[in-house]
């Protein structure tokens, strides 16, 4: 019963619940699957607002904590909990479902059943891997996460969709297997040394461990992650996965999966193995710093809308990962805030090229140019978005943006310096592509009579602009939330279970933050 | 410092801000042509009557205490890092807010008449109100960061305003060239304040307000950054900021490009307000500066080289807006010199005088390109004095005023900025500020004379401009004639000796003047001799190299395209995108390795051919191996 009263539990198992029920559904009446995956998906943020209401705010503690033996021989609880990080991104996630299932109505035309289904499953499987404080139930969650992602890019995608969603399948799948098998090499160790078996979060942590293991399992798990980020150069199969994604795989792509690798260096790399992690820190800041320019360089050659986006994406988690790696309170802060943030604007921006893309079945920027006079209302829209995914001050991308830099400059300040090169780049591409979108006269007949946002669009895009707007004006309720989490992360980070050697001697050794 | 505090500051903000949303939202079904002019000028009437009512409690407090301020709510807050939305309404921001609403409420009633018939009307008042919102917080901003947020707002407003009329891609063009280059120096202003955050924070401060700033700002005079003191490089990353928004050399590129705007738009951020941010922000940030005399040298010798430069060009542009726009980063280059000399209350004194004079010229500009219908070309016009009278007399005001005719608003505040600089920077910076006040004088009188006085080279009638455009012309020109010498005591007194100009004035401070004086005259005379069509044909003929050198604005945009966007271009195409992610990391890396996986599965298959003589061969060889490994 319990997995059912605890609400957390009950926010996993809805969607997962729903997705198995939408079968019942007869499979050629797509009003009723559309209105069923929309009530479902909003009755399950509906519940998530619970999480957010019964949140405290001040405390460190993995809040709505579940703890049920699953296969008690090998020490396997299902257990979950979630701090504030966590539960900034299990809101994400259950607030940008409804807006793609809102987003597919026209889209998807062919096998819906299924597709709907796809959607609630994956749901359920982030919410998972958020909420678990298991190893095995996070890797189990990671592993199901795929599956569905894996169906939509490869069924309801674009031309190239099998090589996208292979790639996609494969990339990802390299990196969790090494981490499987650091997970299971990190549990026997603990066998090993305790005598028991678990793979309890809280419990493996500060697992007293050989610094040269440390440094392997570390590699193993950061790995996987820097896949899942994704930082360069691990980056390649992203361009290629959201150019064939349905525009909803997109969102939750960019909104949500993204997340997943940043969140597994939060949650598990770094607090697993602290010393490791401080020995690579600064270098996996660097690759996001390179990723910054790197990215944004390269988004600023794209001619297809998509691949741009995709490309800006590798530029802001780039600026996400500079700052979780500072170990710095406000830098890790704003890098939590900016994967919301990332996860607003870029699934906004998705949405945006996805109106276009059904009106005419493209995605180059070439194929439009002067939209502003016949679809005013996008073009006001696209313009808050680039505004809010360039840092405008007042929007939301400059909360996090500038949080990440302040923070990380007192640790890395070239870095941080660097970095601020990617502000100037970013208006570079994001107003390049505006213009030529909006701007100009209509260079193509086809455009003439395009329509502009109906009432449909309106509705899913107005969620994403308050949020836009409101965290830019007012962040610290989404801070405060988050911040016994971060002071938590900083806490473990410095943990140092041996004493810290010369595991592998790359110039910085271990640098303490202050 | 004693403080009070005062919550109608916020007010000041938010009525352009909701004049904003009234025309961006409701405008073009409820309010119509009429009701959005009327509703954008009275949100900045508004604004202004709030800034005034503060303006005299301000002066109702002893002068060491004048400090009003409005603590709103805590903006951001994450570890140590924390940001308050606060404003403050001191004697600097005083003078500030008052010239930026007063200014911005007459060009509102000005564009009323000028944008008479647009499609975009309210669009164009929903921007125009959001700038002066943007302008507001950067002015009464309590913290850099705060005011961050104002400096960038602005120059989204700029953006929005310059590729207003967007189906010319050559105006949406100019739009976003004055935004990037804008970025550029912004990036420095963030470094800037990242490192005075990050080394206050090394000594435990935490808060950014000015106040503080101003009180711990002496600490970092010890610490060295990059071989320098850390207020140096600190006042030059946040200078590369000003030269950005205030268009100086290197970064002034945008600001002649940014004249695709509405007239009225060129008259009001591009010459009263948003380009004047960054004399403001150094104004602001003066305690920084009297740390960082070397900073104070490459301001002196920046706005000196800008301030003659671009008069040089100036000398040579057909396009009346062009003129003005060389014009006035020309004059915001004087601004930076007094403020280099460690004169920062002279330059906000320039700053006050330019935003009248030269907001009436930009006006004035813009009713004879509405009377003559959108012709911008100085050589196709001539003779309006007698089309247009009331204009040509409005304009003159603004002539005179700009090239220091004694008496003119123009006149005392350049005066006291070569005073400064003779004292301060210098006979030979001083002797450049001669000259291009002698520049100055000589190129607004050819516009005079080109626009006004020379017979009539074009055809077609040119028409008046109606009252309400003529009338805050006319407001403005009273301002450029009495301005400077209404404000030239008061305001230095006003502004306090925080930002009194710097300790002593030059001997025989008068015989500085006499030449000063003698300079703009000397331009205005040579102005008239050589624009007669014989002369200036005959100039031309002899120096044609240096003319198109000169002409084509000593091909700098040329450069920059050479140096800086072609090779970035090519690198983010061929190199990055081509190179390194199509070629290596996908082709080789990811797609290389897919590729041997395949080789390797078919040729171990090949291997399993079913031949029992290779089978023993390998075995044979594997069992030699194992053999050699345990033995």
């Amino acid at each position: 019963m319990e997995l059912l009263t605890n609400p957390l539990s009950f926010v996993i198992l809805l969607p997962a619940f729903l997705g198995l029920a939408i079968f019942a559904v007869p499979r050629d009446n797509a009003g009723l699957l559309k209105k069923f995956a929309l009530l479902g998906t909003l009755a399950t943020f509906g519940v998530s607002l619970k999480l957010w209401t019964g949140f405290d705010p001040a405390s460190a503690a993995m809040q709505f904590a579940l703890d049920k033996a699953w296969l008690p021989s090998y020490g396997i609880n299902y257990s979950l909990g979630i701090d504030g990080i966590s539960l900034l991104m299990v809101l994400l996630t259950t607030f940008l479902m409804p807006i793609s299932v809102l987003a597919s109505f026209s889209y998807i035309k062919e096998a819906q059943r299924p597709y709907y289904a796809s959607l609630l499953f994956l749901e359920a499987a982030m919410i998972g891997v958020f909420a678990a404080s298991d190893l095995f139930v996070f890797y189990l969650f990671w592993e199901a996460m795929l599956i569905p992602m894996y169906f939509l890019i490869g069924v309801w995608g674009g031309p190239r969709r099998v090589y996208a969603a292979l790639k996609f399948f494969i990339y990802t799948m390299a990196g969790s297997v090494l981490m499987l098998a650091a997970i299971l090499w990190l549990a026997s160790a603990h066998h090993a040394a305790s005598g028991a078996w678990t793979f309890s979060m809280p419990a493996l942590l500060g697992a007293p461990l050989a610094e040269r293991l440390q440094f392997w399992l570390f590699a193993a798990f950061a790995l996987a992650f820097a896949v899942k980020v994704p930082l360069f150069p691990f980056h390649t199969w992203l361009p290629d996965a959201h150019v064939e994604a349905p525009t909803a795989g997109s969102v939750i792509l960019a909104g949500v999966l993204l997340k997943m690798g940043v969140y597994g260096y939060l949650r598990l790399a770094v607090p697993l193995f602290p010393q490791a992690a401080a020995v690579f820190a600064p270098w996996l800041a660097g690759l996001g710093v390179v990723g910054v320019i790197y990215g944004s360089l390269v988004a600023w050659s794209q001619k297809d809308m998509k691949k741009m986006v995709a490309y800006s994406s590798v530029a802001h988690l780039g600026i996400v990962m500079l700052g979780v790696m500072a170990f710095e309170p406000a830098a890790v802060a704003g890098g939590v805030l900016q994967m919301v943030n990332h996860g607003l604007s870029t699934g906004a921006l998705f949405l945006l090229v996805g109106v276009l893309y059904e009106r005419r079945h493209t995605r180059q920027i070439e194929d439009y140019g002067g939209l502003a006079k016949v679809m005013p209302a996008f073009a006001a829209v696209f313009m808050i978005v680039t505004l809010s995914s360039i840092g405008l001050p007042g929007l939301n991308g400059f909360i996090g943006e500038a949080l990440v830099l302040f923070g990380s400059f007192r640790v890395h300040p070239w870095l941080a310096g660097i970095a601020v090169g990617g502000v100037i780049l970013s208006a570079v591409y994001m107003l390049g592509m505006y213009q030529q979108v909006v701007f100009g006269p209509l260079r193509h007949e086809e455009n003439k009579a395009l329509p502009d946002l109906s009432l449909r669009e309106w509705l899913y895009l107005l969620p994403l602009l308050a949020f836009i707007v409101l965290i830019g004006v007012l962040p610290n309720p989404f801070l405060r939330r988050i911040r016994p989490a971060v002071d938590n992360y900083i806490a473990l980070s410095r943990q140092h279970t041996a004493p810290p050697a010369a595991v592998l001697n790359l110039g910085y050794g271990t640098k303490e933050s202050k | 410092m004693q403080e009070t505090l005062y919550p109608l500051l916020r007010w000041i903000l938010l009525a352009p801000l909701a004049g904003f949303l009234l025309n961006g939202f409701l405008g073009k079904r409820f309010l119509g042509e009429k009701g959005g002019g009327i509703a954008g000028s009275l949100a900045i009437l508004a604004a202004f009557i709030l800034a005034a009512v503060s303006f005299s409690r301000l002066l109702a407090l002893p002068p060491e205490a004048r400090l009003l301020r409005d603590v709103m709510y805590s903006w951001i807050s994450a570890g140590t890092f924390s940001v308050t939305a606060a404003l403050r309404f001191d004697p600097l921001s005083a003078v500030m807010a008052l010239i930026v609403t007063g200014v911005s409420f007459l060009i509102h009633v000005y564009s009323i008449g000028y944008m008479r018939g647009d499609k975009g009307y309210n669009r164009y008042f929903a921007y125009l109100n959001l700038f002066v919102f943007f302008m507001l917080t950067l002015v009464l901003a309590d913290s850099p960061l705060v005011m961050f947020v104002g400096w960038e707002g602005v120059g989204l407003c700029s953006y929005l305003l310059i590729g207003f009329w967007y189906e010319d891609p050559e105006k949406a063009t100019a739009g976003r060239k004055a935004f990037i280059t804008n970025r550029v120096g912004d990036a420095g202003f963030l470094i800037g304040l990242m490192l005075l955050s990050a080394l206050l924070a090394a000594h435990g401060v935490f808060s950014m307000d000015f106040d503080t700033l101003r009180q711990n700002a002496p600490l970092l005079s010890s610490v060295t950054v990059l071989g320098m003191t850390a207020p140096t490089l600190i006042g030059l990353l946040l200078f590369f900021g000003a030269t950005g928004k205030s268009a100086q050399f290197p970064l002034y590129v945008w600001l002649p490009d940014a004249m695709a705007g509405p007239t009225p738009v060129s008259a009001l951020i591009h010459a009263a307000t948003m380009v004047t941010a960054g004399v403001y922000m150094l104004a602001r940030m003066s305690f920084l500066y009297d740390l960082a005399p070397k900073a104070l040298e490459v301001i002196l010798v920046t706005g000196c080289f800008t301030s003659f430069f671009a008069a040089v060009i100036g000398v040579a542009q057909r396009d009346i807006k062009k003129v003005l726009a060389y014009s006035t980063v020309s004059q915001l280059g004087y601004m930076f010199m007094a403020a280099g000399a460690g004169a920062f209350s002279a330059g906000v004194f320039h700053l006050a005088t330019h935003a009248f004079f030269k907001a009436l010229l930009f006006l004035a500009a813009g009713s004879v390109i509405h009377g003559m219908g959108g012709e911008q070309d100085l050589f196709k016009m001539g003779g309006l004095r007698k089309e247009m009278p009331f204009t040509f007399l409005l304009m003159a005001a603004g002539w005179l005023a700009i090239s220091g005719v004694p008496g003119l608003s123009g006149f005392y505040s350049k005066d006291l900025i070569l005073e400064q600089v003779f004292v301060h920077g210098g006979t030979f910076v001083w002797a450049m500020g001669v000259v291009t006040a002698a520049l100055t004088a000589f190129y607004t009188t050819r516009l005079m004379v080109l626009a006004f006085l020379s017979g009539k080279r074009g055809h077609g009638h040119a028409h008046e401009s109606p009252l309400v455009m003529t009338l805050p012309m006319a407001v403005l020109a009273l301002l450029a004639v009495f301005g400077g010498y209404l404000l030239h005591k008061k305001l230095f007194v006003f502004l306090g000796p925080a930002y009194a100009p710097g300790e002593g004035t030059a001997e025989g401070a008068g015989r500085l003047m006499a030449i000063s004086v003698t300079a703009g005259l000397g331009g205005i005379a040579a102005a008239f001799l050589l624009t007669m069509p014989k002369t200036a044909a005959a100039l031309r003929r002899a120096m044609p190299r240096l003319h198109s050198l000169v002409y084509h604005k000593f091909y700098v945009d040329e450069i920059y395209g050479f140096l800086i966007i072609k090779p970035l271009r090519y690198v983010s195409d061929k190199v990055l995108f081509g190179l390194v992610d199509s070629g290596l990391i996908d082709g080789v890396g990811v797609n290389g390795s897919a590729r041997a996986s395949y080789a390797a599965g078919k040729l171990l298959a090949r291997v399993e051919n079913g031949r029992l003589d290779l089978y023993a061969l390998v075995f044979a060889i594997g069992l030699a191996l194992m053999l050699y490994w345990v033995m």
